[in-house]
């Protein structure tokens, strides 16, 4: 028995001392910085208080809700489509689907801006049909935009992958039942990817949270965490500031995959 | 609540298909299922029996020139979602994000039935199936059985005008298939509803067929009640996948077969009869100083309990199989005299 517990003990130490070294320590240090400033602890009640920050919380959560939704939708369907028809050039489809995983944000920054920004290609078109030029690459939905465009491969993936497993019998019992195509959608194929829009989504929210690059870029009118973390830190030297907002974003990132987890975990057990 | 909706004829007319890569999966077939019938579709696997399942169910249409009816109506281009047919499955296809009592309900709900109806109709079935105490398990806690009796409810559910079964007890072990045979037979026959059931396993198209039909490369081999295709099989095909049978090669003269096992007297034989089949419950091993003209030795012999399996050998290609009751022993090598009775002798 005793033999038995240092085994285990033995086992679990390399992942212990990695979730030590690189998340317990550094995230305990940041939590005490983020209380050692001119304020002291009520750097953490200023992320609620102080509308600049509050507001930046709030949009950073909503940019990255709305884009891990958005792809979930285009994923979803892209990827049973992809998975269920195969025509000449599928494979060369999926290939460029997933382009975009190799860019680092700063390059998918720049192509939103081509796209909508004041030189942008939708502007053009906008001017020469309305009049009016539509540019967004510098407000929220432009960097919605970029999220999107560099969640998709991320989800894509599993959600063909899951696809595959589906089981084409299930479908055809509902539709025996009387079940139309879009019931058959509702109660058979996004229950039965919905262990893999759990962890494809959680995957999307995270990187959105956390995604610097993109919003470095389209700057300008843009407030979220990551970019207010950037200026406390570099322009105003508000150390404790950056240390206590990045602490926040952690914690709020990580409930999010927690919670993620244990839903999906529900599911697949329902699943059997 | 009744099971008062009249039954269903169906009828396929030239109805072949041609998949995209270019397999011809059937053969143009006609042939109609009156109201009420049970018909076993009976073939080993790719003979197209499950493709004809399909084109009934109109999970696939036939190629152009087909046509379904049903009652005489064109359901050839109706999506199967409003054919209003159940179907059972081989893997069961049992919805795995819902309880029992919710697959059951499943198309009930889909009809916008108000929920008391549904509940009822429900509790109706969980107590046919015999399964009330499962009503609000997960699927993956049930056994297979118990799946494929909540995948029966769940079709039956809907009062279909046809229930089509594809390899319902496939996946189930010889004793479970045995017992779920009996009560598909028993619910087959109350609720008198037209039945459309897949097979690969001979034992259970005899069982539970009001008619057979044998099917082999996409096309039908025969059709007939479950004894007219055991005893008077059209073809070799459907003679040898039916059952067991026993084959003796030789000649015939004089109204006398003569073979290497010996020679048999057989007073209607055809002048022309080169090989002939028996079953194995029409040959026996003769009593001590009965007069025989054919023998052989045992190769092997397993008892069975209520008989023994005898493999004899004749100078044949394969032994012959008899079904022997005699309470005696038999060992291997053994010389046994044989007497085979002549009212059972096919010749194809």
């Amino acid at each position: 028995m005793r033999h038995e517990v240092r085994r285990l003990i033995l086992l679990l130490l390399p992942a212990g001392i990695f979730f030590a070294a690189f998340f317990l320590l550094p995230m305990a240090r940041l939590f005490f910085i983020g209380g050692s400033g001119k304020t002291g602890w009520a750097a953490y009640a200023a992320i609620l208080t102080d509308m600049h920050y509050f507001s930046s919380l709030v949009s950073t959560l909503g940019v990255a809700t709305a884009t891990t939704v958005a792809t979930l939708i285009i994923s979803g369907i892209a990827g049973v489509f992809l998975q269920r028809h195969k025509f000449p050039g599928n494979g060369a489809l999926v290939a460029m689907l997933t382009f975009p995983l190799a860019f680092p944000g700063v390059v998918i920054g720049f192509m939103v801006i081509m796209l909508a920004g004041r030189q942008g290609l939708i502007g053009q078109v906008t001017q020469a049909l309305t009049g009016e030029k539509l540019v967004f690459a510098y407000t929220m939905a432009g960097l919605f935009m970029g999220y999107v465009y560099f969640s998709i491969p991320r989800t894509i993936l599993t959600v063909m992958a899951a696809a595959e497993k589906l089981d084409p019998k299930l479908e055809e019992a509902a539709r025996s039942l009387g079940a139309s195509p879009w019931r058959v959608a509702l109660d058979v194929i996004i229950p039965g990817l919905k262990p893999a829009f759990i962890s494809a989504g959680a995957i999307c929210f995270a990187t959105a949270v956390g995604a610097f690059g993109t919003a470095f870029t389209l700057a300008a009118k843009i407030n979220v965490l990551p970019m207010v973390i950037y200026t406390e830190f570099t322009l105003s030297a508000n150390i404790a500031m950056a240390a206590a907002l990045s602490f926040v974003l952690g914690i709020v990132t990580w409930l999010v995959l927690a919670i993620a987890r244990t839903a999906a975990g529900s599911t697949v057990a329902a699943a059997g | 609540m009744t099971e008062a909706s009249k039954p269903l004829a169906i009828a396929l007319e030239n109805c072949a298909k041609t998949f995209a890569d270019g397999t011809k999966a059937l053969e143009p077939l006609d042939f109609a299922i009156e109201a009420g019938e049970t018909v076993v579709f009976l073939g080993p696997s790719g003979c197209g029996k499950t493709t004809t399942l399909r084109i009934i169910a109109g999970l696939e249409e036939p190629d152009a020139g087909g046509r379904v009816l049903f009652d005489g109506e064109d359901v050839t281009h109706l999506p199967i979602e409003q054919r209003n047919v159940g179907m059972v499955f081989q893997s069961y296809a049992l919805f795995p994000n819902m309880t029992v009592a919710g697959n059951i309900g499943y198309g009930l709900r889909i009809r916008k039935t108000p929920d008391a109806a549904v509940k009822a109709r429900v509790a109706e079935m969980l107590g046919m199936m015999q399964i009330t105490k499962l009503a609000d398990r997960r699927i993956d806690q049930l056994s297979g059985g118990q799946r494929q009796r909540v995948a029966l409810a769940r079709a039956i559910a809907v009062r279909p005008r046809a229930l089509l079964l594809d390899e319902p007890l496939t996946a189930l072990d010889a004793k479970l298939r045995d017992t779920l045979r009996l009560d598909i037979d028993k619910l087959l026959r109350s609720l008198g509803i037209t039945a459309i059931y897949v097979t690969h396993d001979q034992a259970e198209a005899m069982a539970l067929g009001d008619r057979i039909v044998v099917m082999e490369h996409g096309r039908v081999a025969q059709i007939g009640k479950p004894r007219e295709i055991y005893q008077r099989p059209a073809t070799r095909f459907v003679a040898e996948f039916i059952g067991t049978m026993n084959r003796l090669t030789g000649t015939t003269k004089d109204g006398v077969f003569a073979c290497s096992a010996g020679s048999l007297p057989w007073a209607g034989a055809p002048a022309t009869a080169t090989e002939i089949l028996f079953r194995p419950e029409d040959i026996r091993v003769a009593e001590s100083g009965e007069v025989t003209g054919l023998q052989g030795t045992v190769a092997a012999a397993f008892f069975l309990g209520d008989r023994t399996r005898l493999f004899v050998e004749v100078g044949e290609a394969r032994p012959l199989v008899i079904e022997s009751t005699a309470r005696r022993d038999f060992s291997h090598g053994e010389a046994v005299r044989l007497a085979i009775d002549p009212r059972g002798l096919l010749v194809l």
